[in-house]
């Protein structure tokens, strides 16, 4: 008898087919692939010389963009910024190449930190706060350490320079995705992680088979988030003061730096029109790909309500040029991934070690970090007070308590304008569709280069720095506000808005009982996150300049900014680990409680 | 009924050794007192499955039956080398086993296919791990995907495929790589009826015609109907801790007729084996820490109903009634001990019939339906009695959850420490008893409608 059930009608047994040569079964196996092949015969398609011009393209811009690297630092002091709008595309691929290299950086370095947590206690004990920490940390109020210290890796190359850049850069893009993938290795199906385990796979192949694909959504919806929390970060870092060196790599950023300095608004206003080009390059080119591309990872086994499409992505899927170009990497990939049968069998045999083991190391383990973070500690209190002594932690404070009211204050303000629009919006599912995209893509324009307008506005007008500096704190992070509860909104439930309309649920009581309670979460994400921006750009928005006028507001973020372009050390120190701790305890203290208050609320379990 | 040759085994010591006469074959694996507990900080370990022997022969398929918590997953999951046993061994290929071992695969019950692989790339998984070469690896996939008849679905997706086609994958990916033995964690349990049939059918089929590499099959199944039609012996477990109470050997010739009477009388005769605890049970006092499951007051009263309704006349045969509501065993018990708990009605011998009590509840109105649930729960679960008498104790009557969860902690292991705490909440609400918090996690006595007026 043979077995067929549930199949229709094949014409080929595959057993016979088993037999066949190589090239049928590859046909069989891929009956869309033999399709294909006879109908479009040898002729390349439209999609191939797309794919071709795209590749070779690509590596010419590399190649041209990073030339300059080995050059030595005075070659940058030579050729100042041009500020001709020509020059404005070399920039831009500077600056995009400098994205890119972070966001290569990030990847490696989250999954390695992230695989690290998710599998030893020992090593997540520690490495999960610390990740918390430093994802608080402002970015910027670092920028000089990170200067001098990569300069001195690489005296007076320009290399140094770029790294000091890149290295800002990853620090703005890293936690996030760390954080991510560590999630997602928690919480790994248990039925296929026992499959894998099952199956025998090594830690390589379960790696690429399960942990890896489970982990692809999250990290690319994260990495979109970070390339767009990024382009603030690449426009700050380009141009740097630290003491009496000032370093301008060539860039979109450096370019603004000097149109300012120059008070040039003509190149402001190219600067901005480069910065959108190259945001919807990205996203056309890399996001929009990734995501529909990512969608097949996703781990529920059906489809999606809504397919995301992309046509980079179809014109790769299409293109047999692109597929051949691929192939040689697939192959090499498994040739490395592929356990030999020699190496499975040595796999077999285990360790024995005593019984007490796991308990010493666990003391040696605890017992140094303990001693590292006392010694950590003292170092910084007899730094502090050896320099600047206590009194100036509480003027820190302070300062730190401006901010902070100034924060509050602002989240609020955004979160009473853009809540009812994001609300209203996120009801019609047409503009939502429309608006989500644009909301993206404001949240990842740099705000920054729109401070010089404001500086314009303030200095003229005669307003009052400590009040008017304040919006452009929140200029570029209310997005995530609109954003989050535009999705929000448009994924609540229409039985519950039937129900709400039903029970004629009007003004108050229709956001108090119906769509408060069902946005929350997302809500509160996006708050969390645009407060979270807040204390960073504080850090360039509450001290502009414009040529040589030069607006300060009351705040830490003026104070960390002072002290790094004094290059005065201590200061800086106590300025970063103020509003690191500022930061920190807002999330402990109010969003976490909140943000799990309000699942709960809305029903979603754990 | 003659020829079967039952154990007997008591629930104390069951030594389910089958040395039994006229087994075939040669003994391809060895269970020896596998033995399965927690440590826990304060008080005795917890059992999760008493010291378990089982020879397995060449050309059997075993079941291994019995209601969730009943330690059937935890053997088998020891056999496939997923856990560690705490006593005793599994010998395999005369050594004892150490993880998961070459020549043993396993089906899984949810499928446990990778979403982001092909069928054929599915397949192919189970090979790659052993260092096939590309060639070779494509051929052997082919041929288990035509054996199992998948032939056409090579370049699906899992989400493309009903959930039949699905476990034909899961069946691909366990035979691609030739197995010694095959585990299967309820392989059909996740499947419609039909579906179902079709494939333990088939996949009979296949092992009665040899077509399969495997020499021995050893299945976890709740679903007593499917490991007579499928096994040669079932072993019969029950919970709490998990145990071996039963060893039967299943004495027809493949193809079963499940419409035979004495298909059904076995399958009857499993029935009240399975039942034999909660008759037993009724006499002894239960303590603080008897599980309790989690089922809706909705379908207790539902069930008392239809107990109660012309059709049954207060009585009913288990097996029946749960095909006639279309009921796993693993949902019908629960429902039946739970009412036998309440004292709402009795279990003995496969067949359950209402007590006066549940006559009285069938026809009464929803008050008194609860007032009289309220007073059995007092006087019959002494969990319920117990977190009464503390909230009335206490000044501001209320208490925290976790108080009571470690002390159901002492007696049940965690997961089902937590199911029997939100059954007695559940039921608790119901009778009106009590009223739980879920934010602040407290039991209190104060009922809401004072406080939400207006």
């Amino acid at each position: 008898m043979e077995f067929r059930t549930g199949s229709g009608d094949p014409k080929i047994l595959l057993r016979e087919l088993a037999e066949a040569p190589a090239a049928v079964r590859r046909i069989v196996a891929h009956p869309y692939l033999a399709v294909r092949g006879i109908a479009r015969g040898g002729l390349p398609s439209f999609w191939d010389l797309v794919a071709f011009a795209l590749l070779f393209g690509t590596l010419l811009l590399v190649s041209f963009g990073t030339s300059q690297f080995g050059a030595p630092l005075s070659a940058l002091e030579k050729t100042p910024v041009d500020l001709h709008p020509s020059a404005l595309p070399y920039y831009a691929l500077r600056t995009t190449l400098r994205m890119a290299a972070a966001m290569v950086v990030s990847l490696v370095f989250s999954i390695g930190y992230a695989s690290l947590a998710a599998k030893s206690k020992r090593a997540e004990r520690v490495l999960i706060p610390l990740l918390d920490i430093l994802q608080s940390v402002p970015i910027l109020g670092f920028l000089t350490f990170t200067y001098t210290f990569f300069l001195g890796l690489f005296p007076g190359r320009v290399l140094g320079a770029e790294l000091a850049s890149v290295f800002v850069i990853f620090t703005s893009q890293a936690w996030n995705m760390t954080f991510s993938i560590y999630q997602s290795l928690r919480t790994l199906p248990p039925d296929l992680s026992e499959a894998c385990t099952s199956l025998r796979f090594g830690p390589l192949q379960r790696f690429r088979r399960l942990e890896l694909p489970f982990a692809m959504p999250g990290l690319i919806w994260n990495m979109m988030m970070s390339m767009s929390g990024g382009w603030f970060f690449v426009v700050a870092s380009e141009a740097i003061t630290v003491g009496d060196q000032t370093i301008t790599l060539p860039g979109v950023g450096s370019y603004v730096a000097t149109a300012i300095l120059q008070m040039n608004r003509g190149a402001i206003g190219w600067a901005i029109l480069a910065m959108l080009i190259v945001i919807l390059l990205y996203d056309q080119l890399l996001f929009r790909p990734l995501i529909a591309w990512g969608e097949k990872f996703r781990a529920d086994n059906e489809p999606g309500q809504v397919q995301p499409e992309s046509w980079i992505l179809r014109m790769l899927q299409r293109s047999r040029f692109a597929a051949l170009m691929w192939r040689p990497f697939d192959n090499a990939l498994n040739r490395i991934l592929r356990p030999r049968r020699a190496a499975v069998a040595v796999s077999q045999s285990s360790l024995q070690l005593p019984a007490w083991t796991p308990l010493a190391l666990d003391i040696a383990w605890y017992g140094a970090i303990v001693l590292t973070a006392a010694y950590g500690v003292w170092t910084t209190g007899r730094y502090i007070s050896h320099s600047i002594g206590f009194g100036e932690v509480g003027h820190a404070v302070l300062l730190g308590l401006a901010t902070m009211t100034r924060v509050i204050l602002l989240v609020a303000l955004a979160s009473l304008i853009w809540v009812p629009i994001g609300v209203a919006i996120g009801l019609r599912p047409r503009l939502a569709a429309m608006a989500q995209p644009a909301a993206q893509f404001l949240a990842a324009f740099p705000a920054n280069l729109l401070f010089p307008v404001a500086v314009a506005l303030i200095v003229s007008f005669h307003l009052h720095p400590d009040i008017w500096l304040s919006p452009l704190m929140i200029f570029g992070t209310q997005w995530y506000i609109l954003f989050n509860v535009v999705a929000g909104a448009s994924v609540f439930p229409h039985d519950l808005r039937d129900a709400a309309g039903n029970l004629h649920l009007r003004g108050w009581l229709w956001w108090k009982r119906a769509m408060i309670p069902g946005i929350l979460p997302y809500y509160v994400t996006g708050a969390m996150t645009a407060a979270g921006g807040c204390w960073n750009a504080s850090i360039v928005a509450e001290w502009v300049t414009w040529g040589h006028t030069h607006v300060q507001a009351f705040g830490l973020g003026a104070y960390i900014e002072q002290a790094s372009t004094d290059a005065d050390y201590p200061r800086l120190v106590l300025g970063v680990a103020v509003m690191s701790l500022f930061v920190v305890g807002f999330n402990r203290v109010l969003w976490r409680p909140l943000y799990s208050s309000a699942e709960r609320l809305a029903g979603i379990d754990e | 009924m003659n020829e079967e040759s039952r154990n007997p085994a008591p629930a104390s010591a069951p030594a389910a050794t089958s040395a039994a006469a006229g087994q075939p074959g040669e003994t391809v694996l060895q269970v020896r007192g596998v033995r399965r507990s927690f440590r826990r900080p304060h008080g005795e370990p917890l059992v999760v499955l008493e010291s378990v022997n089982l020879d397995l022969h060449k050309g059997e398929i075993i079941g291994l039956l019995g209601r969730s918590g009943s330690g059937k997953s935890t053997l088998l999951r020891i056999v496939a080398g997923l856990i560690k046993a705490s006593d005793g061994e599994v010998i395999y290929r005369g050594q004892p086993l150490h993880g998961a071992a070459e020549g043993i695969s396993m089906v899984f019950q949810s499928f446990a296919l990778f979403p982001w692989l092909t069928v054929l790339q599915n397949v192919e998984a189970g090979l790659e791990a052993q260092g096939v070469p590309p060639d070779e690896m494509r051929e052997l996939a082919l041929r288990a995907i035509d054996l199992i008849g998948l032939d056409g679905f090579a370049n699906a997706y899992p989400r493309e495929l009903s959930g039949g086609m699905r476990q034909r994958v899961g069946f691909a990916r366990a035979l691609v790589v030739n197995p010694t033995i095959l585990l299967m964690d309820e392989p059909f349990s996740a499947l419609d009826v039909l579906t179902a049939e079709t494939l333990r059918t088939d996949f009979l089929d296949l092992w009665i015609e040899n077509k399969l590499p495997i020499k021995a099959v050893l299945l976890v199944t709740h679903n007593i109907e499917e490991a007579v039609f499928m096994c040669d012996r079932i072993l019969v477990f029950s919970a709490n801790p998990g145990r071996v109470v039963a060893e039967i050997k299943v004495p027809f010739k493949h193809p079963r007729n499940r419409l035979d009477p004495r298909f059904r009388q076995l399958v009857d005769d499993i029935y009240s084996r399975m039942t034999v605890r909660a008759d037993a049970g009724k006499a002894t006092v239960l303590s603080i820490g008897e599980r309790l499951h989690e089922v809706s007051t909705n379908l207790l009263a539902g069930l008392i109903e239809t107990l109660a309704s012309d059709i049954y006349h207060g009585h009913a045969d288990m097996p029946a009634l749960a095909q006639t509501l279309a009921l796993e065993v693993d949902e019908f018990f629960p429902l039946a001990e739970s009412l036998q708990m309440l004292g709402y009605a009795e279990i003995a011998n496969g067949d359950v019939h209402l007590t006066p009590l549940g006559q009285q509840f069938a026809l009464a109105d929803t008050q008194s339906r609860k007032v009289g649930f309220a007073k059995q729960m007092l006087t019959r679960i002494p969990l319920a009695a117990h977190i009464k008498s503390v909230l009335d104790e206490r000044p501001g009557h209320r208490a925290p959850a976790v108080r009571f969860l470690s002390e159901l902690e002492d007696y049940l292991s965690d997961s089902a420490a937590e199911q029997t705490l939100r059954a007695v909440t559940m039921w608790g609400r119901y009778a009106e008893l009590f009223t739980y918090d879920d934010a602040a996690e407290t039991f209190s006595l104060e009922m809401p409608e004072a406080e939400t007026v207006g």
